[in-house]
């Protein structure tokens, strides 16, 4: 194997790793908003935005 | 109220989860871009860089593996201060802070490791070797994966938080051990060439691009962090709006 083909592997592995970490992450964020948007539209609120409220 | 009163007060202010999300929203854009440009300029200067008269092009790998190295450390050193903050404070953001932090600490980590080994088949003739700093880097891998999986694991988020901020200060005891082992034992790993006492040893064509990519990096991990604790918010925020829907529902009924 050659000295090019050692840091080409190295680069491929980082990029993929990072590019999978942060889809990943946006995944996980906008099915969470989702969720949320979802519970606000159907009239759901947490006892602390009740306060805020009145 | 006194002023130490006071600061704190300020502090406990800021550290409010609705008010870290509009934050957020504002810094994370900006965060984001200087990453990415700061990384743009880093491997423009390191593929620039001439090659290391002994390693030849494989020290291009450094421009990842160290920033990688550092930052399985910085994110590990985060997250024990986040525990303090969890059992002094028992502040919520704290606990959310370590446990968003962990994925993203195992995956550099990770990386650190593949990199290294990676970097290792050519200089030293082997792709591992269980000396003091990769057999301590291996166990800070393990930790983080003992982290994640203690966070994930009770339903009581108080419970977990308290078990996960336990686990990783007695993990912290690791993190001095990772940096000195290189003097402390002989190891096959080289000692440090950039944070030593009597300043680094690598030339400068090659330090700058290094440091650029670090900062880079540390953005990044920045960014990263702070949009899986926005999402580890919103989680907490899914899961207590659903019990409460389920508890007026059965109000309801009865």
């Amino acid at each position: 194997m050659s000295h090019f083909a050692y840091v080409t592997a190295a680069y491929a592995i980082t990029v993929l790793a990072l590019v999978g970490l942060a889809g990943w992450i946006l995944v996980d964020q906008s099915s969470q908003k989702r969720a949320l948007d979802d519970l606000e539209r159907r009239g759901v609120r947490r006892r602390s935005e009740n306060r805020e409220a009145s | 109220m006194t002023d130490t009163a006071k600061k704190s007060s300020g502090i406990m202010a800021f550290a409010n989860p609705t008010r870290f999300i509009s934050l957020s929203d504002a810094l994370l854009p900006w965060l984001v871009g200087s990453a990415l440009l700061l990384l743009a300029v880093g491997f423009y200067m390191a593929f620039a860089a001439p090659e290391d008269y002994q390693q030849g092009i494989t020290v291009r790998i450094m421009y990842i593996h160290v920033p990688f190295a550092w930052l399985s450390m910085f994110c590990y050193t985060l997250m024990s201060l986040s525990a303090l903050g969890t059992l002094i404070w028992k502040h919520p953001l704290a606990d959310v802070s370590l446990k968003s932090a962990a994925p993203i600490g195992a995956t550099f980590t990770a990386l650190a490791l593949i990199t290294g080994s990676i970097w290792g088949k050519p200089m030293w003739g082997t792709w591992w070797v269980w000396d003091a700093r990769l057999t301590s880097v291996f166990v800070l891998f393990l930790m983080y994966l003992g982290i994640i999986a203690l966070t994930r694991a009770l339903d009581d988020q108080g419970r977990s938080a308290r078990a996960a901020a336990i686990l990783t200060l007695v993990g912290f005891i690791n993190i001095p051990i990772i940096k000195f082992s290189v003097d402390w034992w002989n190891t096959l790993h080289q000692p440090a060439s950039v944070l030593r006492l009597d300043g680094p040893t690598i030339h400068p064509s090659m330090l700058w691009p290094l440091l650029i990519c670090a900062i880079g990096f540390t953005l990044l991990f920045s960014s990263l962090h702070i949009m899986a604790m926005r999402t580890e918010i919103w989680r907490r925020r899914v899961s207590t709006m659903r019990r409460l829907s389920a508890r007026r529902a059965e109000g309801a009924a009865q």
